[in-house]
């Protein structure tokens, strides 16, 4: 037992003058145990981190999957970078990402704002839009694998208007189906993109965009001073989901041209599966996967510094 | 209700017409899912049906078909694991941020972290290992297996959700609850749990699409198996059929149909839930 200034405090408890505001703990107030969390932990240390540490520690590896396996440095990088597929790849999957992120900000944007206020049927235009987004995308590719199929609706639309020499069997061209696997993820994505940005316009005061419409500012200049300053949060948001969605886009290839024609719309991803589930060269398919994964963690520190940044600015 | 201007009819014919082009893949899928084969290849593709017709419906569901067995399967595997998951997810998830929501201790603070990093880890790269292990356990082509995955898979994202909700949470109800006499178990499940409903809802909404819609994860451990979800059931399927699109719609129409028949009810929480949940 310690005496201090005068008080008595039994052991055990903190030697340190009581606080003259209540704690915000009360003590014997049932808050849960520590180990409800231990399933939870467990289980992202494991599934999650341990094997993608292992995953991380083969792609230094010959392995097959199967047996032995001997180290072999940086050699299945070096393969990635000499492989013409493979360095195809890495090229479509930024490709890719970077025109998902593109098109699917400005589209959903533009939607966003089309249905924000004043639009009578802007409720069922939300609703309608955003649906893509929550099917398999797999079952959606296969709507447009038809689409794009050569009596399919694209080429008799074609016909239809007189374009009848742009007719083609679009997804067999090397040079076109990269961007028919783009327009696929962007046309499922952009009620994605547009309920976010619905929920930032949604935070736009209603009565500065007024008064600068009294005070004469035109729509375009409204939007560059006021709406698009207070949406900023979504914007960073948006992009970032956005491009980790298209750095790791794998269903639209796999069901759309499977990789082909000739492995010109081979991605990250679908390198991954058939390099490791295909051809069993596990080493090069867990080379493939680091560096998607790299790229994915440099963009999420990214935006972490850029929250970060707008955070001390006292945004 | 305010009235139009011309302008603003203007505006509102153009963004409809807008979305009716965007709409237009499903308008194609329906009315082609609903015709022969042959009117498939002789009539224009954005024509109605001359003559609708079930019967690459009932040649899919009805238990004589060929394929009815996948398709039945497949339902009853993807509604299994993604039931599964979201019930396992639901409980783990919400327990592990209440504890991280409500401690002051700075160890919890850092295994919170350990969730928001991975957040953004992609499945990439640590799917291969995990097939190795599951493949040793035995838990390839296993719907167990499959449940154990896709929880930890959605951990993250549920775990950042749920302690949005309860840091928001004034600390009466718990304070209330023990001058009564509950217990921290009962406090937590009888007081707090119902009180978290619209997280537990996006939770499951968002987890639940997740694990229905998953391919790539389920091509690779469920491929071949007797437990295939529906969309390695309809890739499998469709990538078996040579140009006949009217019978792959149907699939695709009938893979669809369960997460389209949710959507009807509740497309207002599923937008709040892609807005919010992901943002908060």
């Amino acid at each position: 037992m310690t005496i201090t200034n005068g008080r008595i405090i039994p052991p055990g408890t903190d030697n340190k003058e009581p606080n003259p505001v209540p704690s915000r703990r009360p003590s014997g107030i049932g808050f849960g145990r520590w180990w409800w969390a231990l399933p939870a932990v467990a289980l992202t240390l494991v599934v999650t981190y341990m094997a993608t540490a292992f995953g991380a520690f083969f792609a230094f590896t010959d392995w097959t999957g199967l047996g032995d396996f001997n180290f072999v440095g940086f050699d299945n990088f070096i393969q990635v970078l000499q492989d013409p597929t493979l360095v195809g790849s890495v090229r479509n999957t930024l490709f890719l990402a970077a025109g998902f992120v593109v098109f699917t900000n400005i589209l959903g944007l533009l939607f966003a704002l089309a249905l924000n206020r004043t639009l009578k049927t802007r409720f069922v235009l939300r609703a309608l839009i955003f649906m893509p987004v929550v099917l398999s995308s797999v079952a959606v590719s296969f709507v447009w694998k038809f689409i794009f199929a050569f009596d399919g609706p694209l080429n008799q639309f074609l016909e239809a208007v007189g374009l009848g020499n742009l007719k083609q069997d679009w997804l067999a061209n090397p040079s076109l189906a990269l961007w028919c696997i783009l327009a696929v993820m962007v046309w499922q994505s952009i009620g994605f993109v547009m309920v976010i940005y619905l929920a930032g316009l949604a935070t736009v005061p209603m009565e500065l965009e007024e008064a600068a419409a009294l005070d004469g500012a035109g729509m375009w200049r409204i939007f560059r001073s006021i709406v698009l300053p207070t949406i900023q949060p979504s914007v960073a948001i948006a992009t970032v989901l956005t491009l980790i969605q298209g750095l790791s886009v794998f269903d639209q290839v796999l069901t759309l041209t499977g990789g082909g024609p000739a492995d010109a719309t081979q991605t990250l991803a679908s390198q991954v599966y058939s390099q490791t589930f295909v051809y069993g060269a596990f080493g090069l398919g867990a080379a493939a996967a680091l560096i998607l994964t790299v790229f994915i963690l440099i963009l999420a520190l990214i935006q972490q510094f850029i929250v970060r940044d707008r955070a001390t600015n006292g945004d | 209700m305010h009235r139009y201007t011309k302008w603003s009819l203007a505006r509102e014919i153009l963004v409809v017409i807008a979305a009716i082009i965007l709409l237009l893949p499903f308008w194609i899928l329906i009315s082609t899912s609903l015709k022969t084969t042959e009117e498939v290849l002789t009539s224009s593709a954005f024509a109605p049906p001359s003559a609708p017709t079930f019967d690459n419906f009932i040649q899919l569901l009805s238990p004589t078909g060929s394929q009815s067995g996948n398709v039945y399967q497949g339902l009853s595997s993807s509604l299994l694991i993604t039931i599964g998951t979201v019930l396992v997810l639901i409980a783990l998830s919400s327990a592990a941020a209440y504890v991280f929501a409500r401690s002051t201790r700075k160890l919890s603070n850092n295994v919170f972290r350990i969730f928001l990093i991975a957040i953004v880890l992609p499945t990439q790269l640590g799917v291969l290992p995990l097939y190795i292990g599951a493949r040793s356990l035995g838990l390839i082509g296993n719907p167990w297996g499959m449940i154990i995955i896709y929880t930890a898979m959605t951990m993250p994202l549920a775990v950042f959700i749920y302690s949005g909700f309860f840091r928001r949470l004034p600390r009466d109800y718990e304070e209330a609850a023990t001058i009564d006499g509950a217990s921290r178990f009962q406090i937590f499940s009888r007081v707090i749990f119902p009180l978290m409903s619209p997280a537990t809802g996006t939770v499951a909404i968002l987890a639940g699409l997740l694990v229905w819609n998953d391919f790539f994860t389920a091509v690779i451990f469920l491929n071949g198996s007797p437990y295939m979800t529906l969309p390695v059931v309809v890739y499998n399927y469709v990538g078996s059929l040579v140009s006949q699109w009217n019978l792959s719609f149907a699939v695709v129409l009938i893979a669809m149909a369960p997460v389209l028949a949710f959507y009807v009810f509740a497309q207002k929480k599923l937008m709040q839930g892609y807005a919010g949940g992901i943002k908060s």
